[in-house]
């Protein structure tokens, strides 16, 4: 055999690759779920967070900036490990997934919260008083002078941080939850050819490419003039 | 609680791990030594590039470095570190770590020195030229030092993001902190060493999270 010839049956092997595209296709689905439900609790957790930070409760907003501060210090993957290789010695068991799922959302969760905070605080004193001169309430004046400012400015910061999370679900595959990573791996160990990790490289491609061309757009879109 | 407390914060095993926790707290600080001026390295060649303003360079940059931050690095680790030994090149965990990161994390650097190179008005660039310095020299001591400064916070932080990212070299074995916590934990049944990891990273990477945070204000808070 060539080199050649070696190089595209190992990576590009068709016999190997239709064997195991159903397979990297449930993955695929299992990767978008996961980070679908990822950004969703941990933008929703991360906003809330922010929101009760405004009402400047000293201890409150101590504990709460020590908490962010932590799931911005852990890598993502030491946190997966300690919940689904740790605590089954305490006798609780998370799946793979749930184990994922939870880390991730508590580092896009850290991650948001800090955006969110660094929007709102940017928005200027004299919004806030010219709108509870008018009349409004605290959570009004919140709802609908300040928060619509302040979440404008967070788009493009956050759009690339939640990307960069959503990528992490690749270490699901460490605890054995069979995504695009995992199905991947799987098939190499079966197959005994490594052309199931090129379909799982391009079926990461084919998800997040869009994703970051995207990125890059909303960056140039919403960038303030300076 | 006990049970907690002993699973998570046993004394004893600490000082039983610590060994072998030591090791792999020395070997992420070496491998951190490694793949940040690494990566730094792939960014500059990346962004010095794309001053270039013909189309033919600046197309397929932009190619290069999206593709390379579309695909998680942990694909990119395997890929290089189980796949390639199928052709004939095994390159070690190391090697697989050195060339992945130098990929990955040179993507990023490369995207964010290119936004500060981006901040350097132009009439920098020609006043200098029109000094008579060469375009290398133009770029050395007059553009990037202003780009770097202009995008220092990010920089930081891209830092940050690519110290914790080494502890995915755990799962192409290579004997960093968290590999050898895992390890420990299999000898000795409970999950401290791991927890002994996770406080090592915070201690190590707290104060960095602090000093971004105020950076990172400063700048959004500028906007506003």
């Amino acid at each position: 055999m060539t080199g050649w010839e070696r190089f595209t049956d190992s990576f590009f092997n068709a016999r190997v690759m239709a064997q195991y595209l159903p397979k990297i296709i449930d993955g695929f689905g299992l990767t978008v779920v996961l980070a679908l439900c990822i950004i969703a609790a941990g933008l929703a957790l991360g906003l809330l967070l922010a929101l009760v930070r405004t009402f400047s409760i000293r201890p409150l907003n101590w504990l709460i900036i020590f908490v962010v501060d932590l799931f911005r210090a852990l890598p993502p993957l030491v946190i997966i490990v300690l919940l689904y290789f740790g605590l089954p010695n305490a006798g609780v068991e998370l799946s793979g997934f749930v184990a994922s799922w939870l880390a991730l959302t508590l580092v896009l969760m850290a991650f948001s919260e800090e955006i969110f905070w660094a929007g709102i605080t940017s928005v200027a004193k004299g919004q806030w008083e010219a709108a509870r001169s008018t009349g409004l309430g605290f959570v009004q004046t919140l709802g609908f002078v300040v928060l619509p400012q302040a979440l404008r400015i967070t788009i493009p910061p956050l759009t690339n941080r939640t990307i960069a999370i959503t990528k992490g679900t690749a270490l699901a595959s460490v605890v054995a939850v069979p995504d695009i990573l995992g199905a991947a791996n799987a098939g190499v160990s079966f197959s005994f050819n490594p052309s199931p990790l090129t379909l799982g490289a391009i079926a990461y491609l084919v998800l997040f490419f869009p994703v970051v061309v995207l990125g890059r757009w909303i960056e140039t879109r919403f960038a303030w003039k300076r | 609680m006990d049970l907690f407390l002993d699973t998570f914060f046993n004394w004893q095993i600490v000082q039983e791990a610590w060994p072998i926790l030591w090791q792999g707290l020395k070997a992420t600080l070496l491998l951190s030594a490694l793949v940040v001026p690494l990566g730094l390295l792939g960014g500059i060649i990346l962004a010095v590039l794309t001053t270039f303003p013909s189309p033919w360079v600046k197309w397929p940059l932009r190619v290069w470095v999206d593709t390379f931050r579309a695909l998680p690095p942990l694909v990119l680790l395997v890929f290089i570190f189980a796949g390639l030994p199928f052709v004939g090149v095994d390159v070690g965990p190391w090697g697989a770590v050195a060339i992945g990161f130098f990929l990955n994390t040179g993507a990023y650097y490369g995207e964010i020195l290119r936004a500060g190179i981006e901040s350097v008005p132009r009439g920098q660039l020609e006043a200098a030229r029109s000094t008579g310095l060469t375009r290398g020299q133009t770029m050395t001591y007059v553009v990037l030092p202003q780009a770097v400064r202009n995008v220092l916070p990010d920089l930081i932080s891209n830092t940050l993001e690519v110290v914790k990212l080494t502890s995915i070299a755990s799962v192409v074995a290579l004997p960093e902190l968290l590999f050898e916590a895992r390890q420990a934990q299999s000898v000795t049944y409970n999950a401290t060493p791991i927890m002994a990891a996770a406080v090592a990273y915070f201690i190590l990477l707290w104060p960095v999270v602090r000093l971004l945070s105020r950076l990172e204000n400063r700048q959004l808070a500028g906007r506003g």
